[in-house]
C-alpha cells in the first residue's frame, strides 16, 4: 500500500494541521510516513504545499514525483488547481469551496470550478460545515474528513489522531473537530 | 528506543542533545532555524542545562561554539548556508586550530533559493577548509551522522561539517533514537600553540591539518554511509546526499536497472568510486547543489564519461527531484496533467497590520518629492517592500548591507541615502557599518524598522530588543537625530515630517520605526489566554 498526497493552500491557512493529523493516523496504522513542508518566506500569504507519502514499505523521496499523487487536498480552489501536474491520471482532488483571494488577478471563480470539474473532484463548503459545528476553526478538519476515504487509513484512526492532536485544547475542541471531520466524511461519501 | 516523527532539522537537535552537547549556538535562518528551536523547547535539554539562546550573528555563534569546544565540552553551531559566509573567518581558522571537545557545524543549504539570495553549496566550504563533510540523505541518517560527527570530531580533533538542504530539513520522517551520552567534563585545551595562530604556529598546524587528510580519506573509504548499493544496468549513478533518495525512488517505482553508489561522507572515497565505476562506461553524478565532484572526477578517472549538471543531463541550477533524475536516466514516468493556464503565482506579502507597510507608505510619499528615489534595504520581512503595491526598496544583498551601501552611495554623492534595516539584522551586522558612517560624518538616514523580533524566520528573540536607541547613541549618533516613530496610519503626517527633516539633516540620523510584529503580538495574546 502506498498513498501520495499533496496538501495545498495559502500561508496561514493551516495546511500543516491537516498534514499533522494524517501523519499521526498513518503512524497509528503502522505505516511509514514522509512529509515535506514549506517554511520561511512563502508562509507570508504565499502559495504553500506539503507532500505526504504513506506506505507499508520504505519511502525514499521526500517529494512526490510529478504525476504520482493519489490526491490533492486543498484549503482553497486555486491552490488545488496549481498542483494538477502532480496528480495521477485517475487521482482525486478534494478542495474547500471558498476562494482565498489575496491577489489582484485571482481567476474568475466560474473558470476555476469548471477546470476543476475536468478531474475527479469533491468540492466541499468546509466553512459552512465547520460553522454548523460551532467554529470556523474546524474548517480544515472538515476538509480532512472529505479526503479521508481516499487515504486508505481506517476512519477510526483519524478520530484517534484528532483527539491526540487537539488534546491540549480540551475535550470540547476535540469533540467539535471529530464532529466536523465526520461531516466532511459524510459529505464526501454522498458525492 | 523511542520513535518520533521529526523534521530533519529537529532530528539534528535531538541528535545533538543525545550526543551530549553542552551548548547550541545559532542565529535564525531558513532552513536551519528549527534545529535550535527544537533544543530550546526540549524538556530534556532544559533538564541538562544545555545553553541555547540565539546569538547576535553566525560569527559570534561560531566562535562561542569553538570556545566551548576549547573548554573540552561538545558544542553544536548551526546556520543557513549564507550564514557560513558571516562565520567564514572563524570557520577557516578553526580548521587550523582544530578542536578539543567535539564540534559539529550544521549548515542548511537552500538549493532553488526558496528563502535565500543564492544557492551556494557548503560542501565547497568543506573542501576549502580541508574539513570532513557529512551529507545525510534522510532524517534517520541525519540523527546518526550528527551523533557520528561528534565522535569523529573528537577522534580527529577537527570540527566536522554536516550539510543538509531545505528539502531534508523541512521534511518529516520517523527517527529512532539511540542511547544518550553524558556531557563532557570541563577539560580545557592545554597546548597553546594549537590555539595561538601566530604564523610560526599556524604553519605547523596547517601542516598537521594536511597530514590528517589521509586519515579523513580512510574514514570515508570505510564509512558505511558511502556504499555501493546496486551494480546492475549499464549506467551508474553517484548519488550524493538527498540525490540518493531520488535515484532509489525511480528504481523502486520503475524497477529500472542502474547502479547506485551512495555518497554521504567526504572527502570523496576514490577507491570505492573506482571499484564502482569500473563496471560502467557512463556515470551520472547527481549532486544536490554545485557540480563540485562532477568537475573533479574526470581528472581522476579519464577513461569514464561523467554526466551531470555540467553536461546538461541535469539542470545547471536548482534542487533535484525524482523527475529530474528519471529524465537523466531516460526513465519515462508516464503522462502527467498539464498545468492549468489560469493558475497565477501567489507570492508572499507583508501581513495585514504590519508596521513595515506603514513605513513603506510613508517613504513612498516622501520620495515622490525627490529626483533620486533609492532605498537601500536588507534581509528580512521588509524585503517584501520590493513587491507591489510598495516597490519601495532598491537593494537587498546581505545582512547589514543596507547601512554600508547607503554609506558608500552617500560617499559617491547620492542624496537621499536611505537605509531600511530590521532590528535583528541591525544587531547582526548593521552596527559596525553605522560606526563607519558616524566616523565619516556621512549624510545618511538609517531607518531601523523595529518589530522587536526576528520575524521572517518565525519570530525568534532579537538581540537588540529595547536597546536599539542606546546602541545607536553608544556608536556615536547625535541623540537629537535618533528619532523613534510609531508606524501607523494615524501618525502618517507626523512621521513623514520627521523622516523628511532627518533626510535633510546633513549628518547621520537614525529613525527607529517601532511597532511590534503582528504575528508575535497574536502569539503572545494566545499564550496569555492559556
Amino acid at each position: 500500500m502506498n498513498k501520495n498526497c499533496i496538501i495545498a493552500g495559502v500561508g496561514g491557512q493551516g495546511i500543516l494541521t491537516i498534514a499533522a493529523i494524517i501523519d499521526i493516523a498513518a503512524i497509528k496504522h503502522n505505516l511509514f510516513v514522509k512529509q515535506a513542508e514549506v517554511h520561511g518566506m512563502s508562509q507570508r500569504g504565499g502559495a504553500v504545499e506539503s507532500h505526504i507519502r504513506i506506505s507499508d514499505s520504505e519511502i525514499f523521496s521526500d517529494l512526490i514525483p510529478s504525476g504520482q499523487a493519489d490526491c490533492i487536498i486543498a484549503t482553497e480552489p486555486l491552490e488545488a488547481l496549481r498542483y494538477v501536474p502532480f496528480l495521477k491520471k485517475n487521482g482525486m482532488i478534494i478542495s474547500a469551496q471558498k476562494p482565498f483571494i489575496n491577489c489582484d488577478n485571482y481567476p474568475e471563480e466560474e473558470k476555476l470550478f469548471s477546470e476543476l470539474k475536468n478531474y475527479s473532484s469533491i468540492i466541499v463548503d468546509a466553512e459552512k460545515l465547520a460553522l454548523q459545528n460551532g467554529s470556523i476553526k474546524a474548517t480544515n478538519t472538515v476538509i480532512l474528513g472529505a479526503a479521508a476515504p481516499f487515504l486508505d487509513i481506517p476512519e477510526t484512526l483519524f478520530a484517534e489522531a484528532i483527539s491526540h492532536f487537539f488534546a491540549a485544547k480540551g475535550k470540547q475542541i476535540v469533540s467539535m473537530n471529530i464532529s466536523a471531520f465526520n461531516d466532511g466524511l459524510a459529505y464526501s461519501k454522498k458525492n | 528506543m523511542d520513535k518520533e516523527l521529526l523534521l530533519g532539522a529537529e532530528a539534528v537537535g535531538l541528535a545533538a542533545i543525545d550526543a551530549g552537547i553542552s551548548g547550541v549556538y545559532a542565529y535564525p535562518g531558513t532552513p536551519s532555524t528549527e534545529i535550535t528551536e527544537y533544543i530550546q523547547h526540549s524538556p530534556i535539554a532544559r533538564e541538562k542545562n544545555i545553553r541555547s539562546n540565539w546569538t547576535a550573528n553566525e560569527k559570534t555563534a561560531y566562535e562561542a561554539a569553538l570556545g566551548m569546544s576549547y573548554a573540552g565540552k561538545r558544542a553544536l553551531v548551526c546556520m543557513k548556508h549564507v550564514g557560513l559566509n558571516v562565520a567564514a573567518d572563524a570557520f577557516m581558522n578553526s580548521a587550523i586550530t582544530g578542536c578539543n571537545g567535539g564540534m559539529v557545524i550544521l549548515v542548511a543549504d537552500d538549493p532553488s533559493m526558496h528563502s535565500s539570495q543564492n544557492e551556494q553549496d557548503t560542501r565547497m566550504y568543506g573542501k576549502f577548509a580541508y574539513l570532513p563533510v557529512l551529507e545525510p540523505s534522510n532524517q534517520q541518517e541525519i540523527y546518526n551522522l550528527v551523533r557520528f560527527g561528534f565522535n569523529m570530531s573528537e577522534q580527529t580533533e577537527l570540527p566536522v561539517l554536516v550539510r543538509i538542504t531545505t528539502r531534508l530539513s523541512h521534511s518529516r520522517a520517523i527517527v529512532v533514537r539511540n542511547n544518550e551520552k553524558t556531557q563532557n567534563i570541563l577539560n580545557p585545551a592545554q597546548k597553546k600553540s594549537d590555539w595561538i595562530l601566530l604564523p610560526a604556529n599556524a604553519r605547523k598546524n596547517y601542516a598537521q591539518l594536511l597530514s590528517k587528510q589521509d586519515i579523513l580519506l580512510e574514514l570515508s573509504e570505510s564509512s558505511s554511509v558511502n556504499s555501493i548499493v546496486d551494480t546492475s544496468g549499464d549506467i551508474g549513478v553517484i548519488a550524493c546526499g538527498i540525490a540518493y533518495n531520488y535515484a532509489m525512488e525511480i528504481k523502486q517505482m520503475k524497477s529500472k536497472e542502474f547502479g547506485v553508489l551512495k555518497i554521504s561522507q567526504y572527502p570523496l572515497p576514490l577507491k570505492k568510486i573506482k571499484s564502482f565505476i569500473d563496471s560502467y562506461s557512463t556515470i551520472l553524478v547527481a549532486e544536490e547543489g554545485y557540480p563540485i565532484y562532477e568537475e573533479l572526477l574526470p581528472a581522476y578517472f579519464p577513461g569514464t564519461t561523467f554526466k551531470g549538471r555540467l553536461t546538461g543531463d541535469l539542470p545547471r541550477m536548482g534542487e533535484l527531484n525524482p523527475q529530474i533524475i528519471a529524465h537523466a536516466l531516460a526513465v519515462d514516468l508516464g503522462e502527467k496533467n498539464t498545468a492549468s493556464e489560469i493558475v497565477i503565482p501567489r507570492p508572499p506579502s507583508l501581513c495585514k497590520g504590519c508596521g513595515h507597510r506603514d513605513l513603506f507608505t510613508e517613504l513612498n510619499s516622501i520620495l515622490k518629492d525627490y529626483t533620486q528615489q533609492h532605498v537601500f534595504s536588507d534581509i528580512g520581512c521588509y524585503t517584501l517592500g520590493a513587491l507591489p503595491p510598495f516597490d519601495t526598496i532598491s537593494t537587498c544583498v546581505d545582512m547589514g548591507a543596507s547601512v554600508t551601501m547607503a554609506k558608500g552611495a552617500a560617499d559617491a554623492g547620492l542624496h537621499p541615502a536611505i537605509a531600511v534595516i530590521g532590528d535583528s539584522t541591525f544587531t547582526h551586522s548593521g552596527m559596525t557599518g553605522l560606526l563607519d558612517a558616524v566616523n565619516d560624518k556621512n549624510h545618511i538616514t538609517i531607518i531601523i524598522s523595529d518589530n522587536s523580533t526576528t520575524a521572517m524566520t518565525g519570530g525568534q528573540d532579537s538581540a537588540g530588543t529595547g536597546k536599539i536607541a542606546e546602541i545607536c547613541k553608544g556608536i556615536g549618533v547625535d541623540e537629537n537625530h535618533i528619532k523613534t516613530l510609531i508606524p501607523h496610519k494615524k501618525h502618517f503626517e507626523h512621521n513623514c515630517a520627521i523622516i523628511k527633516e532627518e533626510i535633510e539633516y546633513k549628518g547621520v540620523s537614525v529613525i527607529i520605526s517601532q511597532r511590534e510584529c503582528v504575528q508575535t503580538a497574536v502569539r503572545k495574546k494566545k499564550q496569555q489566554k492559556k
